[in-house]
């Protein structure tokens, strides 16, 4: 059981980690951009939230087997799929939470506005440097919000990791597909105890979400 | 109490049956359907209503979930599972009616690769072929999957593939995993490849395995309903057998 608790919290971390790097310059963009069209991309990253997990997770399976042409680059490193792998999950994580990542921290990128950055420019701030220190220190509890969103979105995480996980101990064998393998063998004492885990958690991560919002809240004018 | 229900029943069955005398007897029957055979169910569904009048409504889903349903009273009348251990625990705890549950269909476990000529008619490739990945349904929860390593076992090869074994939650995704390729090898049930022309499979002998028995119960709460009895002697018939056979099934 610790084995599993662990893989998924490293999976959670791992995605975490890398879907902020990949999400801050995407919110940017889509903050920034006065162009209508952004709004398709804008779509394109929303898209895992009205998409059952379940065909996102067929799609990818057959993003990652050994037909998709984005596999080809890899077969010539002997890599024949990345099904069944954690690296696989990974990919599969990131895409599914991307919507949970960058939704906050774009909507905290645009509440700063433009003023901020006319005052920085006229402070002779290069546009990089303003965005390190205006629009990252601004936009805080944004990523905030992105960072415990995507961890705990990850941690919940089922029916993408059923279609591609092929359940491998320690690879792919994450939380939510051990309970429901429990209640399936009919073992629902030990499924109960990792289902009261995952409440509790889910429990504390909205709470704190709740309290960042009423603080960030309060302080503003 | 029961008469209450059949006045209940009554009320509902006129509201929502037209009015005319010759259904004035149909009634209708809830099953519970093991993933796995959801085809050869609905065509048997659909016999069994042009042969009886009666209704039959069909819920698809993972057997384990289906008892979790039943015990916490899922409105079921009949259950198809898709194991034995299944129906013989719901009749333990008292969720059927005594003394109905019966094999309807026994599986046949396949070795199978979409790739032509990859496995032979005898299954050496297991042995000697040359492949990355092995799916097979989940040996814990599912009667194909515990059928699979059964038979690595009698074959010598459990702790040698052991590494190369990718499980899907179901049977139906032991199946997907091999069709996508992701899998070049997978045990899957015969049901499942019965009419593919490509590929290439092994049916793997049933002395290999213990009998993959599909197990079917009256539930409590079909056991007064008439045309609940009557689907589960429908299943038992010559028709509904011999769609099962066609789908790949031992009929029993």
């Amino acid at each position: 059981m610790a084995e599993v608790i662990w893989l998924t919290v490293k999976l959670a971390g791992v995605t975490t980690i890398l879907l902020l790097i990949l999400a801050t310059p995407l919110a940017w963009w889509l903050a920034r951009n006065r162009a209508w069209w952004k709004e398709v991309v804008g779509a394109v990253v929303a898209l895992p939230i009205v998409l059952p997990p379940t065909v996102l997770g067929f799609y990818l399976l057959l993003a990652l087997g050994p037909d998709s042409p984005l596999m080809r680059p890899l077969q010539a490193f002997g890599v024949r799929t990345l099904a069944f792998t954690f690296e696989g999950l990974v990919i599969g994580s990131i895409i599914y939470s991307l919507p949970f990542a960058v939704q906050p921290i774009r909507n905290a990128f645009q509440a700063i506005g433009d003023r901020p950055f006319e005052v920085a420019a006229t402070l002779r701030a290069s546009p990089l440097d303003a965005f390190f220190s205006v629009a990252l220190p601004l936009a805080r509890p944004g990523f905030l919000v992105a960072t415990i969103l995507t961890f705990a979105h990850t941690i919940g995480e089922f029916g993408v990791v059923l279609m591609i996980g092929g359940g491998i101990p320690g690879e792919t064998e994450v939380l939510s597909i051990e309970i429901y393998r429990l209640v399936e063998a009919l073992e629902w004492d030990r499924a109960h105890q990792l289902a009261g885990l995952l409440l509790v958690f889910a429990f504390a991560v909205m709470l704190s979400l709740l309290l960042i919002e009423r603080r960030t809240g309060r302080l503003r004018p | 109490m029961t008469a209450r229900r059949a006045l209940l029943a009554g009320i509902f069955a006129s509201l929502a049956l037209p009015r005319s005398p010759a259904v004035a007897r149909a009634a209708e029957v809830r099953l519970a359907v093991a993933a796995n055979f959801t085809e050869p169910a609905r065509v048997i569904a659909a016999r069994f209503e042009v042969a009886t009048g009666h209704r039959a409504v069909l819920s698809h889903g993972a057997s384990g979930q289906f008892v979790a349903q039943i015990a916490n009273g899922a409105p079921f009348d009949v259950f198809l599972s898709a194991d034995a251990s299944r129906p013989i625990q719901t009749e333990a705890a008292g969720l059927s009616a005594p003394g109905t549950r019966f094999t309807y269909a026994t599986g046949r476990l396949v070795l199978w690769s979409r790739t032509p000529n990859l496995v032979d008619p005898r299954g050496r490739v297991l042995s000697t072929g040359r492949f990355e990945k092995l799916a097979i349904a989940d040996p814990k929860t599912a009667p194909y999957g515990s059928a699979a390593i059964e038979t690595l076992r009698r074959l010598g090869l459990e702790a040698r593939l052991a590494p190369r074994l990718v499980r899907g939650a179901s049977i139906t995704q032991a199946y997907q995993f091999t069709e996508t390729g992701a899998a070049e090898l997978g045990f899957v049930a015969l049901s499942q490849v019965i009419n593919h022309r490509r590929g290439s499979r092994w049916t793997v002998p049933a002395s290999l395995h213990s009998p993959i028995a599909q197990q079917a119960l009256l539930l409590k709460r079909g056991a007064d309903n008439p045309a609940a009895r009557a689907f589960i002697t429908f299943l038992k018939g010559p028709e509904a057998q011999a769609v099962i056979r066609r789908y790949g099934y031992e009929a029993s």
